[in-house]
């Protein structure tokens, strides 16, 4: 994960960040040194279980972590500029018409007592200085965009007058309608149904070809990223322990845990076979002792795994973290 | 959306009419008129004389009819006091008692809310706790001792407001308001804030519990996510949701400041109807104990209704819901 | 804050219960109470207060009603002044010339009286009436808890202030006054809890094993509403004491012969204007940390209590 070619800087660049959350049991090390690249058009999936910080990377990168969390560490370079030396004023200008976030909840990311117009009307006007009518016009394209009909009729109703399915799209509409430059899209799918997701994945995707926006799309559905992500980088505890390109990380895992969370994905392939599971849970990230954080769950761990991994690349493009990296992973 | 109106409103006609044949039992059965209404050295023809001019020498259901006939036509009796009608007497007090409330009602919510979303916004900061210390405070007042100390404060030491009255008041459309004159403001400042404590500390209450969850929501995240200013956020965001439960509440509380307005109006001789009722009460002036319990229930019936409305106005949950076809 | 600060509190209780000492309910219920300071304090505060209530006789320096020991030469006389027969009045004297610091022992004792009698008795009778609801169910419900809502739509100072009026004044009056007040809310309460409860799994049980409808209600049943009760009295008992306090200023409440500390602080009331601030300040700082106490006490018990605050 080295820096973009000289000719133009990466969409966004995130190097070494680690975010913490301060409280009062003791320091939560959500993100901890990820770095990772995305540009012009192409999808970074971030996969990893709940709690694994793939959430709160998002969040980072928007400048929208909660009390008690804070950005302690690392670069974020969006566009070749670090937003983390940005003034809160500047930042709150990048976010919602350049940077763009879609959330997980579709029921809740839309406030209920609000109209869908004034929703959609206060994202274009927080960023120009456009007439009402203007920003209406807008909206009402953001949502055929999405394929939403009789949008006019569909701005003057209330969130909890639309389906899941439905606010979801608006919520994907309004991260649409600046034309930000990267979407950051936190599990936007989960909590709707297969047939809608699938039309949803189908539509996002299209609209960055054609837009050229870069998208990261986080998710803990393998399944999701396969058929999306160029690339990929799997999370755990906070860390990313692999990364590169979705095919290579997927046909051939280096790190035992990208390896066993492949191996437990159903597949029409394997039935009848029981499906591989990775033993155990997910540690507490609260003073999590030093060493491989994975280590307990590990088939491969060895006694080298009670000092912390460095990044190696045991092929280029693939850094892995681990001290016992996968053995299957020459193509 | 009528079909629920309707209901309501019989509801609460049959409310006042129950409530209307308590008070005429319980003021009539329970306390004995003659020992009110007839001068102790009277003698047993004078005693026979006035219970008859007062129809009460009638067994009671006659008396209970004749209450409610008269009741129905506005007429609750003469003051024993005063001589005048017991309703006339009441409603003419009923607008500085209004004014208090309502001056009371506007300091509570223009202090308490942003005191309560700056307390909500930030749990931690010294000024939150502070305020909350406040809050705490303000509910565990004796609301006449409050009202006792700001006079000797403000009144006798430092002499910046007048202590009792109402000061000069205008009139407006048929009604005298003291809020309008330099004078009457000044009388009206102690008391409405003196009345208006208990609700401030409330407000403050339900404002920081509503800002702490509805900070955490996602919405406002995602509202941040879109770049909508800070200011926006609280202002439009949360304040929308906040002033759901806080109007609803303040609604039905404002029949508890007039009933709370006794006190204050003891305390600063305010010449409203809280004062006419306590006088009442210490002279057995019956009438007008009557006709001030019977306006209070009308009062608060009414305002219960109301509110029931505008609640189902405000939030598009319900209003929807019962509106569209 | 709850669980981080609980945490501290439950490590000494578990270390604790390895020495053999079980850590019954009851133990590591005030555990978790003395958890927060302030609580502490207001309850030591609050031990206080009915300290000086129970033994006011004894402790007070003279009997502001023994009419042989006031005297009026001594009348509105500032704090700390000394009588021409040598007494110290800390507090100064009212306008009769009584000790203030003696009338507010009496005051205190009586405030506290009423309120706490008045509390207890409408818990007994809301509690009964509750209970009926809850196990009547069907029209009888519907009746009692229409005419608790109807009731508790009014203010209490309102109904509180017709029943008065009615009555007339009276330590008895005003009791019944106050319990006639606020059994509604222990009503409201005892009826809710008490259906939660009845649904739940070990009063089947005991319904299963025959037992007589008496015995799990009050072996089984009452003992599990106990803790919402408990909160509702405590903030009730203030309420109470506020309220009579009010009514006694207003001159409705109790009479001359028993002043509680309303009627102290309405006798201030005429010496207020000429600067004799203490006739009516020292009683209601009384009256107002005896309030605060118990409502600082109260709102620890509900966090201490509620079972959905726990985790």
């Amino acid at each position: 994960m080295t820096a973009a070619g000289a000719a133009a800087p990466p969409t966004l660049a995130v190097e070494g960040l680690s975010t913490h959350f301060f409280t009062k049991a003791g320091v939560v090390r959500a993100v901890e040194d990820v770095s990772f690249t995305v540009d012009k058009g192409e999808v970074l999936g971030l996969v990893g279980e709940s709690g694994s910080g793939k959430t709160v990377t998002g969040f980072s990168v928007l400048g929208l972590v909660d009390h008690p969390g804070r950005t302690v560490a690392g670069r974020i370079l969006f566009r070749g500029e670090d937003l983390l030396a940005k003034s809160a004023a500047q930042w709150q200008q990048i976010r919602g018409s350049r940077i763009a976030m879609i959330f997980q909840d579709p029921m809740m990311t839309l406030n209920p007592v609000l109209r869908i117009d004034t929703q959609m009307i206060e994202a274009v006007q927080a960023h120009e200085k456009v007439s009402r009518e203007e920003a209406r016009q807008r909206a009402r394209d953001a949502l055929a965009q999405v394929g939403i009909p009789a949008a006019e009729e569909r701005l003057k109703a209330y969130p909890h007058q639309f389906s899941g399915g439905m606010r979801q799209r608006v919520a994907i509409a309004i991260a649409l309608i600046n034309k930000p430059d990267l979407i950051i899209a936190d599990e936007p799918t989960t909590a709707l149904d297969v047939t809608i997701q699938a039309q949803i994945l189908f539509e996002v995707q299209e609209l960055c070809r054609k837009t050229g926006t870069a998208l990261i799309w986080i998710t803990h559905d393998l399944t999701v990223v396969a058929g999306l992500a160029d690339k990929i980088c799997v999370m755990y505890a906070g860390k990313i322990v692999e990364a590169g390109p979705i095919d290579g990380v997927l046909d051939h895992p280096a790190h035992p845990y990208s390896l066993g969370l492949i191996g437990s994905v159903p597949s029409r392939n394997k039935r009848g076979v029981p499906l591989a599971q990775i033993p155990g849970t997910t540690p507490s990230l609260l003073n999590l002792p030093p060493g491989c954080a994975f280590r307990d769950r590990c088939a491969s761990a060895g006694e080298a795994c009670g000092q912390e991994p460095d990044i190696t690349l045991p092929l280029p493009d693939r850094p892995v973290r681990c001290h016992y990296p996968h053995a299957g992973t020459a193509p | 959306m009528s079909v629920f109106i309707i209901r309501r409103l019989m509801q609460s006609v049959l409310v006042i009419a129950i409530m209307g044949a308590l008070v005429f039992f319980a003021v009539n059965v329970v306390g004995d008129p003659v020992d009110m209404l007839v001068n102790p050295e009277a003698d047993q023809a004078e005693v026979e004389r006035v219970l008859h001019a007062l129809g009460l020498d009638r067994p009671l259901h006659e008396q209970f009819w004749f209450f409610v006939k008269n009741a129905l036509r506005g007429d609750m009796g003469d003051s024993f006091i005063f001589g005048e009608p017991a309703l006339k007497l009441i409603v003419q007090r009923i607008p500085a008692t209004f004014e208090l409330a309502v001056a009371a009602l506007i300091m509570a919510v223009v202090v308490g809310i942003p005191c309560g979303v700056y307390a909500g916004l930030k749990p931690e900061a010294r000024t939150s706790k502070a305020i909350m210390a406040g809050s705490i405070l303000g509910f565990s007042l004796p609301t006449f001792w409050v009202g006792l100390m700001m006079i000797m404060v403000f009144a006798v030491m430092l002499g910046w407001l007048p202590s009792t009255g109402r000061g000069d008041t205008v009139q407006v459309m048929g009604i005298e308001v003291s809020f309008l004159t330099l004078d009457g403001l000044s009388h009206l400042v102690m008391p409405a804030l003196n009345l208006a404590l208990f609700k401030m500390s409330l407000v403050v209450r339900l404002a920081r519990a509503g800002t702490r969850e509805i900070v955490h929501q996602d919405y406002i995240k995602f509202a941040r996510a879109k770049g909508v200013s800070e200011g926006r956020i609280i202002l439009v965001h949360l304040m929308k949701n906040i002033l759901i439960p806080v109007v609803t509440v303040l609604g039905l509380e404002f029949g508890n400041l007039i009933a709370f307005s006794v006190v204050t109006e003891t305390v600063f001789a305010w010449p409203g109807m809280g004062k006419l009722i306590i006088d009442a009460i210490n002279n057995l002036d019956r009438p007008i104990v009557v006709a001030y319990l019977m306006i209070t229930v009308i009062l608060f019936v009414t305002i219960n209704l109301v509110v029931d409305i505008i609640y189902s106005l405000l939030d598009p949950r319900v209003r929807l819901g019962d509106l569209k076809r | 804050m709850s669980e981080a600060a609980r945490q501290p509190a439950q490590v000494p209780a578990v270390a604790a219960a390895d020495k053999v000492r079980v850590e019954t309910p009851f133990r590591r219920f005030v555990g978790d109470f003395f958890d927060s300071k302030v609580a502490a304090g207001a309850f030591a505060v609050l031990a206080v207060i009915i300290f000086i209530a129970l033994f006011a006789p004894w402790i007070s320096p003279t009997n502001p009603y023994d009419l042989a020991t006031v005297d009026v030469m001594d009348s509105r006389l500032p704090p700390g002044a000394e009588s021409f027969t040598g007494t110290t009045f800390w507090l100064g004297t009212d306008g009769a010339g009584r000790d203030l610091l003696s009338a507010m022992f009496y005051g205190i004792r009586t405030s506290l009286g009423v309120g706490v009698s008045s509390a207890a008795i409408a818990l007994v009778i809301g509690c009964c009436i509750g209970l009926i609801a809850a196990y009547s169910g069907g029209r009888v419900d519907t009746l009692i808890m229409r005419v608790v809502d109807i009731q508790l739509s009014f203010p209490a100072i309102l109904v509180a202030l017709v029943l008065l009026a009615i009555l007339g004044k009276g330590v008895d009056k005003i009791i019944i006054a106050l319990v006639l007040v606020q059994w509604a809310y222990y009503a409201r309460t005892m009826r809710g809890t008490a259906l939660v409860e009845r649904s739940k799994e070990y009063v089947e049980a005991a319904t299963c094993l025959a037992l007589g409808r008496n015995r799990i209600i009050f072996r089984h049943l009452l003992p599990n509403c106990i803790s919402p009760l408990i909160v509702v009295g405590t903030i009730q008992a203030a309420h109470a004491i506020a309220l009579e306090a009010t009514l006694s200023f207003l001159g409705i409440g109790l009479p001359i012969t028993e002043p509680s500390l309303g009627l102290l602080i309405a006798n201030g009331f005429e010496y207020m204007l000429s600067e004799k601030y203490w006739i009516s300040f020292f009683p209601g700082l009384a009256l107002l940390v005896m309030i605060v106490s118990i409502n600082l006490v109260g709102d620890q018990l509900r966090d201490v209590l509620n079972p959905r605050l726990q985790k």
